[in-house]
């Protein structure tokens, strides 16, 4: 995979989400990518984004376009060093939430991306790894 | 500070968002809605989203519950103008809006409005999507 173009941002409150999208959205938008591609990455990114803030205590976003052979795509790799996710699988669950939200974030985001990796440790940290390719 | 504006037309109230939205701001609208509701006596309040480049969970829900405290107040919401990525979107992220209603644009909006309230006083039920 060959990185076209690389930022990291902050992730920590709600004006960094808003941050997120637009920056989420100028990538997708150099990348080639569809409108309906671009709302589905977008999107995808603001869920993550927020589970950031709201369960890991802020954290950074590492934003790439990316290329592999001829096909280009966005990949966003969200890190924070909050309590982590104790179950994984169940914090896939569609309407599963330790929040006050819808319980949507991280499986809604998995399903509006083509590659999508959780990797947790309790106590440590989240690392929130997505790829949508064109 | 920010603020959505809320217009009222006769007995209804409309508000048009063309800002992308942080998450404060979703919800002092949400608030700054319910009271408009009670203080103005609204039947009925159309929200225009057509500005709306991304529709995620935290906007959907509170698309969801300002229909649901407009409901418990005796008006009618009507959530206009989505563009259809957005709706793709939205169904592929599991958002499903049940009890929100929806309408193409402003003009289908006011005449839902319109036949929602007219509807109701006739005693009738005739909601419909």
């Amino acid at each position: 995979m060959i990185v076209e173009k690389d930022e990291t941002m902050p992730v920590r409150n709600a004006e960094d989400i808003v941050r997120v999208r637009r920056e989420v959205r100028t990538h997708a938008v150099g990348a080639g990518f569809s409108l309906v591609d671009q709302t589905k990455i977008v999107t995808a990114a603001s869920e993550i984004a927020r589970n950031t803030v709201d369960y890991g205590g802020g954290g950074t976003l590492h934003l790439s376009t990316v290329r592999l052979g001829a096909r280009r795509g966005v990949r966003l790799i969200f890190s924070d060093q909050g309590p982590g996710i104790a179950d994984l699988k169940l914090a896939l669950t569609d309407g599963y939430t330790t929040g006050s939200g819808l319980g949507l974030g991280l499986s809604g985001a998995k399903r509006l991306s083509s590659e999508f990796d959780v990797k947790s440790t309790p106590g440590e940290g989240t690392v929130v790894t997505i790829v949508r390719w064109k | 500070m920010e603020q959505i504006p809320i217009l009222k037309i006769g007995d209804c109230l409309l508000v048009s968002i063309q800002v992308d939205m942080h998450d404060r701001l979703a919800l002092a609208l949400q608030d700054d809605l319910t009271a408009k509701i009670v203080e103005s006596r609204a039947r009925g309040v159309m929200i225009d989203i057509s500005a709306l480049e991304v529709v995620d969970s935290f906007i959907g829900r509170m698309l969801n519950n300002i229909a649901a405290m407009s409901r418990v107040l005796d008006a009618v919401t009507v959530v206009v103008g989505m563009q259809p990525a957005v709706a793709i979107t939205l169904v592929e992220l599991g958002l499903a809006l049940t009890g929100v209603k929806t309408a193409l644009n402003v003009d289908k909006g006011l005449a839902l409005i319109r036949r929602l309230i007219d509807g109701e006083e006739d005693g009738l039920d005739r909601r419909e999507g």
